[in-house]
């Protein structure tokens, strides 16, 4: 065999993509959290650029950067607001912070 | 002008292009000006001078539209579109912010957050749910999307020092990113399946195969996922209670009725556009978490104290109000959820607009004990209120109603009297919350007799709200001929 | 030989998931995150993809990810304490249930996905194809993307400085 199926980079996509929302539910550490959507991010990535060369076009590819670009402000953002909680509440537990439950 | 931006990209990115710039002008001046708070009122006159030339550049698209017979008119090689929907749901979006952007100066001068970068994200807000609502390429509407949502995710976290405001915006943080990587996802697959990002090779591939072929199905499943998580229908509501609560008032106004109208322009081109094939697929699952909504919304609303959770849990319910107008699926369901979105833009800011008027000094203003007598203290304010929630309720002659009826004409005329059954029960469940609301203000005993505090934007604002509340109900017509135009998709 | 690249990276890239969901402290999981990005870079450069593999690891792994271990170092992150031991009948119904789904999944893969094996070398998408896409066909998406960084950079001053 010269080359490697589209197949086998989907399901490799896939299973990324579910550890990636397993862990996100699983985990309770906020920054181990955020981690796990930059993995899930990750996975779609793969996918895409798997796609982009399974058409022969550029389309997926740019797909790709743009994702990129859009998990940088999103960590940006959302390491300010882990810093923010963390700088009220010292802790970085999600079960510990429950000052909204009903 | 070269051949990648033409004389129509640039007339369709008007309106986007305005708000980029006076947002990103917002910022400067705030930087420049001394941080004094009297100059604050130039940055909120500012804002309303960019959505008065943004408003100026919607009226001559519609202009442009009918003078010259067009439908449509599709911009940079078919990213963005310009139609009747996506006018209409631009119009929405400004009133939004300029109502928002009147109330909300007094709001942080008492809550002591009141900086300039505040105005720049409401227009830089703004300016992604142009996108959200225009745009007809994946990519485009995925950087609209993010736009929006990390605007948000910020004025969310507005309130640095309190605790709410923070653990609300990680809650939305958090779940937020977590369904827009569902979201990429499917797109994902959507290009897979199609080898392009526009919506309308991708309606073609998907009409190309069997609805249920698995693939197809995938693709299905994972965007709906992220769509539903933004217009907080059940079950991926858990963010919106929150976020509603923790964030400043008027953010959580500007959440519930901006973002969530933009999620549905986006939602309804997508169902309407490149999942039109599988409607078989989809109307199913749409009808179960419309019922959901409903039934999760106005139960847990009703044992609900606060009074910002309780409207959040009311705009869940409301969420699925719309979507049984897109299950219906025909021209009165389509007009019906225009109109119920712009009904529910100015009911709800208005809601919402007497709680911020409520909050003063020590005092927050949040509970439905805080509302309680309000009839002796600002009259007024009471009365408005009242109006608020008869029209949440959906009693006639308010607009609630107008809007409630477009949805069960229709869910009547397409045959699903089972779901309209279950929806008009609902809204007697629902009518005993919002009630619960309008005696506490009118019946209770005075807790505090001090008096409210008005500037004058609160009352510009108020006024318009409660007018157009009024004013659709009573008179329709020109509403209706408004939402008539957003059918030309 | 691309099955032989394939089957190394793809195996790396999962056990590093695992470690990065496994891992009780937060460094840990972001090397382990690291990992995934680098073996990700070099499957994106099997697949022709020069340009989005140097990216990966100048702007996600070199960027991103120092920004998220910048971030564990200050706020002196430290192992994850957790409160109680997970039923065994979660864990016992969780993972069979989560292979099992993946295994449904990769069939369905398996059977829809197009035929045809990419190899290396018959296409790259290298910085000039990007460029050109960028800058013709998405440049709308591309200049709404700089107004997305200002608002990032707006919003962790906003947030995280201590006197605005």
């Amino acid at each position: 065999m010269n080359g490697v199926p589209l197949s086998w980079y989907l399901i490799l996509s896939a299973i990324l993509f579910a550890l990636g929302a397993a862990g996100f539910m699983i985990r309770k550490n906020m920054i181990t959290v955020f981690m796990c959507i930059e993995l899930m991010l990750n996975a779609v990535n793969l996918s895409f650029v798997a796609f982009s060369r399974h058409f022969k076009t550029i389309d997926g590819q740019i797909f790709t950067f743009f994702v990129m670009v859009v998990a940088a402000a999103e960590a940006a953002v959302g390491l300010a607001i882990i810093l923010t909680v963390f700088r009220n509440r010292s802790t970085l537990q999600v079960d510990d912070i429950d000052s909204l439950r009903l | 002008m070269s051949q990648f931006y033409t004389q129509t990209d640039h007339f369709v990115l008007l309106p986007g292009l305005l708000l980029t710039l006076f947002g990103c002008a917002t910022l400067l001046f705030d930087f420049w000006l001394v941080p004094e708070a009297r100059y604050k009122k130039l940055l909120v006159g500012w804002l309303i001078a960019a959505e008065a030339f943004t408003g100026a550049s919607l009226y001559r698209h519609t202009t442009y539209l009918a003078d010259n017979g067009l439908t449509e008119l599709v911009a940079f090689r078919g990213s963005l579109v310009m139609d009747g929907f996506s006018i209409f749901f631009n119009w929405v979006f400004l009133a939004t912010a300029v109502i928002v952007a009147l109330i909300s100066y007094r709001y942080l001068e008492i809550e002591g957050e009141h900086h300039g970068e505040y105005y720049g994200l409401i227009l830089l807000a703004q300016s992604g749910m142009f996108f959200l609502a225009a745009g007809t390429d994946l990519v485009t509407i995925f950087v609209g999307l993010e736009l929006m949502a990390i605007s948000f995710y910020v004025m969310v976290g507005f309130l640095r020092a309190d605790r709410r405001s923070n653990e609300a915006a990680m809650k939305y943080l958090l779940l937020g990113a977590f369904s827009s990587g569902f979201l990429v996802y499917g797109f994902s697959v959507m290009y897979g399946m199609s080898g392009s990002t526009r919506l309308s090779d991708i309606a073609a591939s998907f009409a190309a195969r069997d609805p249920w072929d698995p693939i197809a199905f995938l693709a299905l499943a994972t965007t709906v996922v992220g769509l539903l998580f933004k217009i907080s229908a059940v079950p991926f509501h858990m963010w919106a209670p929150d976020a509603y609560e923790g964030a400043p008032t008027t953010v959580t106004a500007f959440l519930s009725v901006g973002s969530k109208a933009a999620s549905f322009a986006f939602l309804m081109r997508i169902f309407l556009g490149p999942l039109a094939a599988s409607r078989e697929v989809w109307e199913p699952i749409l009808i179960g978490v419309a019922i959901l909504s409903m039934t999760v919304g106005n139960l847990a609303a009703i044992s609900q104290t606060n009074v910002k959770r309780l409207l959040a849990y009311s705009s869940i319910s409301h969420a699925g109000y719309i979507l049984l107008g897109l299950i219906a699926g025909n021209d009165t369901g389509l007009k019906g959820v225009a109109i119920y979105v712009l009904v529910y833009t100015f009911m709800n800011l208005g809601a919402f607009l007497v709680i911020v008027a409520l909050r003063r000094e020590n005092i927050i203003g949040e509970d439905v004990e805080d509302l309680a007598g309000l009839m002796h203290r600002g009259p007024g304010y009471a009365i408005l209120m009242l109006i608020f929630m008869l029209s949440l309720a959906g009693i006639p002659p308010t607009a609630g109603f107008i809007g409630k009826y477009y949805i069960f004409l229709s869910l009547m005329q397409t045959g699903h009297y089972l779901v309209a059954v279950a929806a008009a029960l609902y809204v007697a469940v629902a009518i005993y919350y919002y009630f619960r609301i309008v005696r506490s203000m009118f019946v209770s005993d005075v807790s505090e007799p001090t008096p409210l505090a008005a500037s004058l934007g609160m009352r510009v604002a108020v006024a318009v709200s409660a007018g157009l509340t009024l004013a659709i109900g009573l008179y329709p017509e020109p509403f209706l001929q408004m939402a008539q135009t957003s059918l030309i998709r | 030989m691309d099955p032989i690249l394939f089957f190394i990276f793809a195996a790396v890239a999962v056990i590093c998931a695992i470690s990065l969901i496994v891992q009780k402290h937060p460094i840990k999981s972001a090397l382990s995150l690291i990992g995934v990005m680098g073996s990700l870079a070099i499957l994106y450069l099997l697949l022709g993809a020069e340009f989005i593999a140097a990216a990966q690891l100048i702007v996600y792994a070199g960027a991103i990810m120092v920004l998220f271990v910048f971030v564990i170092m200050l706020l002196n992150a430290g192992e994850e304490k957790s409160p109680a031991r997970p039923s065994w009948f979660a864990k016992l119904l969780g993972i069979p249930l989560m292979i099992a789904l993946l295994g449904i999944l990769s069939y369905v893969i398996q059977r829809a996905a197009p035929e045809g094996s990419l190899a290396f070398g018959e296409y790259t998408g290298g910085a000039r194809e990007v460029g050109r896409a960028l800058f013709t066909t998405y440049l709308l998406p591309f200049e709404i993307t700089s107004v997305l960084i200002l608002i990032a950079i707006l919003g962790a001053v906003v947030l995280a400085k201590k006197e605005l």
